[in-house]
């Protein structure tokens, strides 16, 4: 597979995941276009270290790391959210407003 | 592929679904690592996505009970213009950065990845800078996790 291509698709599915971000109002999905960008980090990784020596395929592997921390960490907050609120909807959480 | 499974991925309304779709998105992700030359890399993403993250998600949607579809969480007109035009901008900045090839001088000769492959073996090739070179970020790595599960578990619990 071809760099161009690979950092094409790359860009894409970055640009999807920041439009779902901005599209979603629940708080799981929007932690899945999160993944998803952080997806699309790993594909041009990946393309580059093609070229550019192993480097990009070890950072490859903290990128997972930092993900799986995050998405437990985050669905963790979650949890404790809907406790409090019984929604994941993210228009509910306005508690810092008033 | 991937493209498409990511596009239903965001449009969808059931979260289980989405979380379906993104799974599809995550094996076609390794499907191209593989054809990149990373065939550790993708076996590492089939196992750590596909398998251990996308059951916590599920997990937790079940743990909620938010499998049934309600009504659409999908912001109105004004949000997807919004969201359409930041991501348009975003789209372009993207491919004006991506279409500047890395310069010669830095790039390694074709089939150099390849040829250290098979002289160390898959796992060897990442295996051994991993240990060596990154070894310091590689014990930073394992104390994030380690402060992520501290963390989780902190939080999840049900009285602090």
């Amino acid at each position: 597979m071809l760099l161009s291509p690979a950092l094409a698709i790359s860009a894409v599915l970055f640009t999807l995941g920041v439009a779902g971000v901005l599209l979603r109002r629940n708080a799981i999905v929007i932690f899945m276009c999160v993944e998803l960008m952080l997806n699309a980090v790993n594909l041009t990784f990946v393309a580059l270290a093609q070229r550019l020596g192993i480097g990009g395929q070890i950072f490859v592997l903290f990128v997972m790391a930092v993900a799986a921390a995050e998405a437990g960490v985050g669905l963790a907050i979650i949890l404790a959210v809907f406790r409090h609120k019984q929604s994941v909807s993210l228009q509910n959480m306005n508690l810092l407003k008033d | 592929m991937a493209i498409a499974s990511a596009l239903l991925c965001i449009t969808r309304r059931n979260p289980v679904s989405s979380a379906l779709w993104l799974v599809v998105t995550l094996f076609a992700l390794a499907a191209m690592f593989v054809l990149l030359d990373a065939q550790f890399i993708a076996a590492l993403q089939v196992l750590v996505y596909a398998g251990a993250i996308m059951v916590l998600f599920l997990f937790v949607i079940m743990l909620l009970n938010l499998g049934r579809p309600g009504p659409t969480d999908i912001k109105g007109p004004a949000g997807v213009a919004i969201a359409a035009v930041l991501a348009g901008l975003l789209m372009f900045q993207l491919r004006v950065l991506g279409s500047a090839p890395p310069p010669d001088a830095i790039q390694l000769p074709a089939g150099t990845l390849a040829e250290l492959q098979t002289r160390q073996g898959m796992v060897g090739a990442v295996a051994n800078p991993l240990f060596d070179a990154y070894l310091i970020p590689f014990e930073l790595a394992s104390l994030l996790l380690l402060a992520a599960i501290v963390g989780a578990v902190v939080l999840a619990k049900r009285k602090l």
